[in-house]
């Protein structure tokens, strides 16, 4: 290889060519699917919003202006109140209006209107319901009303007068380490399913792939639902969370040990294979330390793919009543409270969450995209 | 061909074999039985059950035998009798209660299937040939948010849409005059005109999917040398796409068939819940809440078998399609 990809070259901008060439020649192989990722503006953006996702998840208790489970009986399916950022004299700073709830005399339903005259000013870090991060009690919060008595509801209450706001940052605690973990136990069986399948082929390989073909060809819903179904209702929500993880991993190792294996099997016939085998390295060091490097990047870039159908799986099963259950809070524990449209009608905020969920998972496609693409600097 | 078939047969015995074991485990893994939770169904309107007449009910459903002869009963009662065993809940054969409702979510996933591939078709191929053009950018957007939001979402936001702007909402597979009236062709018509709505909502991701393959496809057939000789001949453009880049990039619409069944199935569960169609899944999700077994089983089995059986010919219709795929 004595050219250079021109389309390297020209993120190199400032450089001249000869330059531009010796710094490929050196650059290891991190930084070449680096400069591949770089030029994927839409996955570099997506990688952006995960991370802040992530953050939001890593300070939820900080982030959240209200507990989260915290219930208000005044307030029930209050509507969301926008932000001002004059009060009514023209005052800068930044408020929403107060509420006042009259009960319709003939459907019985509380009806709430904003009430301009009342300004219920806001403020950063302020000090309100109690938590425990990392070991350090605190209960100082990013923002929340001055007085910490009253309640505000920027994305809406729910039917116990919650705060969505609070639940939905909460949530993505749950939500999105569910796919994390999941993904995590799915990798472990499929690197090591599928390396074992692609190394060893043979009748071995032949069990494992019928195995993997039999469980793709069954209906995942049908048989999560069953086995969540299963679960006694007097397991601890702790309990709950890891009995959904494994379930869910069940099926979604399958699709990661195709990869592994294909990965596998292209590898095992290289030259470098062949040469450490001939050194006398063991079957276990030429797994770990040959073949596993030269396919990490492809095997991020398919867990990033895999994190997105685990969190839309947990969703799916909670919504229906049979994943989490309260008083864990996860997107599609929320979600459950949207589940029919009488409910969707009376407060049509309750589906925020399915935004959340939406914005992750498609970030998360798009991020995964850019990595697969990225994963073989070689490739043009 | 004949022996393909064979085969293929064959191979799909021990994948229905363990779908019936699936099946059958997933029932059984709840602690208790349909006689506990009979019971503690009893005991929360405030009656009460003695011991001996739960004793009576498990003989008489046969709980109390080992669970080996349990599932020996059933699956031979399946195949030889047609028999699903009786559902604990409603008191009937299940068989009685299941098939109306197997069949619709039959149609909705074959009539969501064709609906895919009608949708799929000109789009994808219209991707590839105008490639990296505005309307290329746009439908890949679409496949990608079609792909990352799951179908009851997409219902969720239609029906509250519908609602705000139209003042109605559309649930259910019938109009209420044809809910529990016999067959007929005026009610097949009903049906198709509410069907079409859910098939489309369920085809989504399945649509943006085959959108996709079918564009990387074409690309790659568009780019050899049979197509530039064919334009260079003169044939018009239309016919040099049409006739054999098309066609070869068309493999994946039949094979695709065999992945996109379960996930189609699946969807239409949790679907059929959110716009209260009468299929399988509004069932299934109360049969498993009551530990209904001999139903809940039932119509995962069924559930399973069809999906394999979809594959199946969807592998047929590829060896037809492909004769390169009989001689593997």
């Amino acid at each position: 290889m004595t050219s250079v990809d021109p389309q390297l070259a020209e993120t190199l901008e400032p450089l001249s060519a000869p330059e531009v060439e010796a710094k490929v020649f050196v650059a290891p192989q991190w930084k070449l699917v680096w400069w591949k990722f770089r030029k994927h503006k839409m996955a570099l953006i997506c990688g952006v919003i995960i991370i802040l996702i992530y953050l939001i998840a890593l300070f939820a208790d900080f982030l959240a202006p209200f507990d989260p489970s915290a219930t208000n009986s005044n307030f029930l399916y209050a509507p969301p109140q926008a932000l001002h950022l004059k009060d009514a004299q023209g005052n800068p700073g930044w408020y929403v209006y107060g509420l006042t709830s009259t009960v319709d005399p003939v459907a019985l339903r509380r009806e709430f209107v904003q009430d301009t005259t009342v300004d219920i000013p806001l403020k950063f870090f302020v000090k309100s319901w109690p938590y425990k991060f990392l070991g350090i009690k605190s209960d100082l919060h990013l923002f929340g009303p001055q007085d910490p008595t009253q309640s505000i509801y920027l994305l809406g209450a729910d039917r116990l007068g919650r705060d969505l706001l609070s639940r939905m940052i909460m949530g993505t605690r749950i939500s999105m380490s569910i796919g994390l973990v999941g993904v995590l136990l799915s990798l472990i069986l499929g690197i090591f399913l599928g390396g074992i399948s692609g190394y060893y082929g043979g009748a071995l390989d032949q069990f494992i792939q019928r195995m993997i073909d039999f469980l793709r060809s069954i209906p995942s819903i049908p048989l999560w639902m069953g086995l969540a179904a299963a679960m006694p209702l007097s397991w601890s929500p702790e309990t709950v969370y890891f009995a959904i993880t494994i379930i869910l991993s069940l099926i979604g190792w399958t699709s990661l040990a195709r990869v592994v294996r294909g990965r596998f099997l292209s590898l095992r016939e290289e030259d470098f294979v062949t040469a450490a085998r001939l050194e006398g390295a063991s079957n276990q060091r030429i797994i770990f330390y040959h073949m596993l490097p030269a396919f990490t990047s492809h095997i991020i870039a398919s867990v990033t793919l895999a994190i997105p159908s685990m969190i839309l799986s947990e969703t799916s099963l909670s919504f229906l009543g049979l994943g989490l259950r309260e008083p864990v809070v996860s997107w599609g524990v929320l979600l459950q409270d949207a589940q029919d449209i009488r409910s969707i009608a009376t407060a049509p905020w309750l589906l925020i969450p399915a935004l959340a969920v939406v914005v992750s998972v498609l970030a998360l496609n798009f991020l995964g995209d850019g990595l697969r693409d990225a994963a073989d600097p070689y490739a043009r | 061909m004949l022996s393909f078939i064979f085969r293929r047969i064959l191979a799909m015995i021990p994948t229905l074999f363990l779908a019936s074991i699936v099946a059958f485990v997933i029932i059984q893994l709840p602690p208790g039985d349909f006689a506990t939770s009979y019971m503690a169904n009893l005991a929360a309107m405030g009656d009460t059950v003695s011991q001996d007449t739960l004793e009576n009910l498990r003989e008489a459903y046969g709980l109390d035998q080992p669970v080996m002869i349990q599932y020996y009963k059933w699956i031979t009662g399946i195949i030889f009798r047609g028999d699903y065993g009786l559902s604990f809940e409603h008191r009937e054969p299940v068989s009685s209660l299941i098939w109306d409702r197997i069949w619709l979510t039959m149609w909705l996933s074959l009539v969501s299937v064709l609906l895919t591939w009608i949708i799929a078709f000109p789009i994808g191929i219209y991707s590839a040939v105008k490639q990296y053009s505005a309307g290329d950018y746009i439908f890949t957007l679409i496949g990608f948010i079609g792909v990352s939001v799951p179908a009851f979402l997409v219902a969720l936001v239609l029906m509250y849409l519908q609602f705000k702007y139209l003042g109605q909402t559309t649930s259910g597979l019938f109009s209420d005059e044809y809910i529990s009236a016999a067959w007929s062709w005026a009610r097949v018509k009903d049906l198709l005109a509410h069907l079409w709505l859910p098939a489309l909502i369920l085809g989504l991701s399945g649509t943006a999917e085959l959108i996709r393959i079918l564009r990387a496809n074409l690309l790659d057939e568009l780019r050899r040398p049979y197509v530039i000789t064919a334009r260079a001949k003169g044939l018009p453009e239309w016919k040099a796409i049409l006739k054999y880049p098309v066609r070869l990039a068309l493999n994946p619409f039949v094979s695709t068939l065999g992945w996109i069944l379960p996930g189609l199935i699946s969807g239409s569960i949790i679907l059929s819940q959110v716009m209260n169609l009468p299929t399988t899944g509004p069932l299934l999700l109360r049969s498993l809440q009551s530990q209904d077994m001999y139903l809940a089983g039932s119509m995962i089995l069924v559930l399973s078998v069809a999906t394999v059986l979809g594959t199946f010919v969807s592998d047929i219709l590829l060896a037809l399609l492909d004769p390169r795929i009989r001689y593997q």
